[in-house]
């Protein structure tokens, strides 16, 4: 298997071999998953949610990092597609006993896997991991660090679609921890190659990342400047312990400037809608008057996720 | 043995010498340059036609990973590394474990070296017991075993007041020291360098004031304790004019960088390259520029090749964790070249770069060849191109971000005193 250098998920028909991140990959690429996962929705919502596309298929969550929610729904998507699943928690066993990432990879192939779903908190991981697989394993980025989450940017482009339509006429906003997220760094690369003109981030200093203006962003630090007229709001997630220290002083303090309110939401359009990747910190990112009020398709998006992932299950495994 | 290095073009910066000449060897030094003296009749006849005489190179850091790290290379092979690189003189950094904070090691390593009669290593002793930065080595009887300067290598020194301490006994010897500006706080657990490149791969960073904060606080501790300072591998811009800066008001301070800082830039990282992750960080194209520039108008007075042969398995890792540094003794001489070129600087410049200028670093009688010097020496064919294959370098690590990528100029002989240690692929002296 010939990959691009430039880009080591394509393969030489510049079709999706792994997928590692967002940035780089052509919009059709973008739009032929978006439109696959549409076609997945009726079968998730059917009697019979089974599909027999990865039947005989062997899909290994190998998650470095421990995770419920991602490892969950990947779990689902790759029963739905009826593949065999394998889940396994790396940083509990074989890690803890001091072997290394891509011995454990070596292992796992051996036992004839198709597919990796790969978590780990090192930026970068997956595609070493890509790098050195034989060349008919797919490796799928379920988040690696602060790099990339592409699932989750793709289930909320889905969303964004879903709701408002046409990419080229929206004014989006990411808000919150932006320097730490790799779900805001998927967000970005996707909103910017599907063409939506205005993505503004919005955060405290010490919580944007340097030169971020170059991945096509305008910066707010002013939350009620940055949500004035915007179409969607995309809220991220604050981990506990920068809650606390020298990036922020308090979770109070946070939520007063950067948590998304009934007030602050009012600035946005109307008809604005408030997505979160999930798991929220109510009362810290997020009001729960907004988290669970008509704007809010937080919901929506984690049904979404489910046939993102077998989307870009059953688009590797075709290709 | 005598002899008699025949039509070459002889490059010697220090003695402004850049011209065909011939050279003629015995016991071990230059006898004479130019004509043959009087009833010599040489044992060996070197035909050096097209190729390049030059004093053999002086690295000022190249880790031989003894004692300590010898899963990862060894004396020898690194120093067969070296001398296939044409590199006649080295120092070798302290950070060996255990750190080179003791007289005994510095005697056992300069013992094993000269056995191996190869280049000459020439051992920085540490500055603190264990590379600590709390207490203070026995830095005279470091020198007496055979210590030219003092560093911490990479380890931070997070206690300004041990650092003023250790400048001011270093001074009360006059000895060097040599220290890699950056403060440890603000460079945290940074990989990459705190640009566009490490906010899209979402690598932890490490920002250019991290290099030039703790540079400014040197150059103040240098004039106020008198200490004899040396900046090892600078990085940023700002820190080139800092340095600039200083030596124009007069400030004795010396100044090197590692050669890949002066080629590559935070784009090589590419998609997580481990062989990229280097320490000091590699910077923006904008830093790149004005090291070339610092290099080329004398503001940085040495180009080495920070020589860190690193195992594979700890490379094969991600970015964050892989350790950091790349191997690179051998390409140091085509890789000045290459900046000399592209730099459209005279080939006595890029030589003087490491040779005679590092020879001053080191203070060491080295880097010219005058009649009455040691016969380091070193040919080359400036003309001959060759791709960099990591499984062929000599070094035991092969950790190079050079993989694949043409280079021009190689080595055909390395003579240290006098003797043929490398000829033409072959280690001599075995």
């Amino acid at each position: 298997m010939w990959l691009d250098p430039a880009n080591p998920q394509l393969n030489r028909n510049g079709e999706l071999h792994h997928l590692l991140s967002l940035e780089g990959l052509p919009a059709e690429v973008l739009l032929q998953i978006l439109d696959t996962a549409e076609s997945f929705v009726g079968v998730t919502q059917r009697e019979v949610k089974k599909v027999p596309l990865l039947r005989g298929k062997a899909v290994f969550n190998l998650f470095f990092e421990p995770s419920t929610r991602t490892r969950t729904t990947f779990e689902i998507a790759a029963k739905r597609l009826s593949a065999d699943v394998i889940n396994l928690a790396i940083n509990i066993s074989s890690q803890s006993k001091g072997e290394s990432v891509l011995d454990t990879v070596a292992n796992l192939a051996a036992m004839q896997a198709d597919m990796f779903i790969v978590r780990h908190a090192a930026s970068g991981a997956p595609y070493m991991i890509a790098k050195h697989v034989a060349p008919d394993i797919h490796v799928v980025n379920a988040g690696d660090g602060r790099h990339a989450h592409p699932t989750q940017g793709l289930l909320d482009m889905y969303t964004i679609r879903h709701y408002k339509g046409d990419f080229t006429k929206l004014r989006v906003a990411i808000v919150g921890d932006i320097l730490h997220s790799r779900v805001a760094r998927s967000q970005i690369h996707a909103l910017t190659t599907l063409g939506c003109p205005e993505i503004r981030v919005i955060g405290p200093k010490t919580l944007l990342p340097s030169n971020v203006d170059r991945l096509g962003v305008q910066v707010y630090p002013d939350m009620k400047q940055g949500l004035k007229d915007v179409d969607v709001v995309m809220m991220l997630r604050l981990q506990n312990e920068r809650m606390k220290g020298a990036l922020l002083p308090s979770a109070q303090e946070f939520y007063k400037y950067y948590g998304l309110t009934e007030d602050k939401l009012a600035l946005a359009k109307p008809d604005a809608i408030v997505l979160h990747p999930g798991p929220m910190n109510r009362g810290v990112e997020i009001d729960s008057s907004v988290a669970d009020g008509k704007q809010s398709v937080i919901l929506p998006q984690v049904t979404f996720g489910i046939a993102i992932r077998m989307a870009v299950m059953s688009i590797l495994a075709g290709n | 043995m005598k002899i008699h290095i025949r039509s070459g073009r002889l490059i010697d910066p220090r003695n402004g010498i850049d011209t065909q000449r011939d050279l003629y060897l015995a016991a071990g030094k230059v006898v004479a340059v130019g004509d043959a003296p009087a009833g010599f009749s040489a044992n060996r006849v070197i035909d050096a036609a097209g190729k390049i005489v030059c004093p053999g190179l002086v690295d000022l850091a190249v880790r031989l990973r003894e004692p300590g790290y010898e899963y990862m290379a060894t004396l020898e092979s690194e120093m067969e590394a070296a001398i296939a690189g044409g590199v006649t003189s080295l120092a070798c950094p302290p950070d060996t474990d255990p750190a080179l904070d003791e007289p005994g090691l510095v005697e056992m390593l300069k013992f094993r070296a000269k056995n191996l009669n190869q280049a000459h290593v020439y051992p920085v002793g540490a500055l603190t017991v264990g590379l600590k930065g709390a207490r203070l080595t026995e830095m005279a009887e470091l020198r007496d075993a055979g210590c030219v300067a003092f560093s911490q290598a990479e380890a931070p020194f997070a206690d300004t007041q041990v650092l003023m301490h250790a400048l001011e006994y270093a001074a009360t010897f006059g000895f060097p020291v040599w220290l890699r500006p950056q403060d440890p706080a603000l460079a945290g657990h940074g990989v990459a360098h705190d640009g566009e490149v490490a906010t899209r791969l979402g690598l932890p960073a490490i920002p250019s004031t991290a290099e030039v904060i703790a540079l400014s606080t040197i150059l103040i501790l240098a004039r106020e304790t008198g200490a004899r300072i040396h900046i090892a591998r600078l990085s940023s811009a700002e820190g080139v004019a800092m340095v600039r800066e200083a030596k124009a008001r007069g400030l004795p301070v010396s100044c090197d960088i590692a050669i890949h800082h002066a080629h590559l830039s935070e784009m090589d990282i590419g998609y997580f390259d481990p062989n990229c992750h280097l320490s000091p960080p590699l910077r923006s194209l904008r830093d790149r520029d004005a090291l070339r520039a610092g290099l080329a108008d004398g503001t940085i007075d040495a180009l080495c090749s920070d020589h860190t042969p690193v195992d594979e398995d700890v490379k094969q890792v991600p970015f964050a964790e892989a350790e950091a540094g790349a191997t690179g003794v051998e390409l140091l001489l085509p890789l000045t070249l290459k900046w000399a070129a592209e730099s459209q600087l005279p080939l006595s410049t890029a030589i003087e770069r490491i040779t005679v200028r590092p020879a001053a670093i080191l203070g060491i009688d080295a880097g010219h060849l005058s009649a009455g010097a040691a016969a380091d020496i070193c040919i080359f064919d400036p003309k001959h191109y060759w791709r960099v294959e990591p499984g062929a370098l000599r070094s035991q690590g092969k950790n190079t971000p050079y993989a694949g990528i043409e280079l021009c100029g190689r080595v055909s002989h390395t003579l240290v005193g006098g003797n043929i240690v490398y000829e033409k692929n072959i280690i001599k002296n075995k």
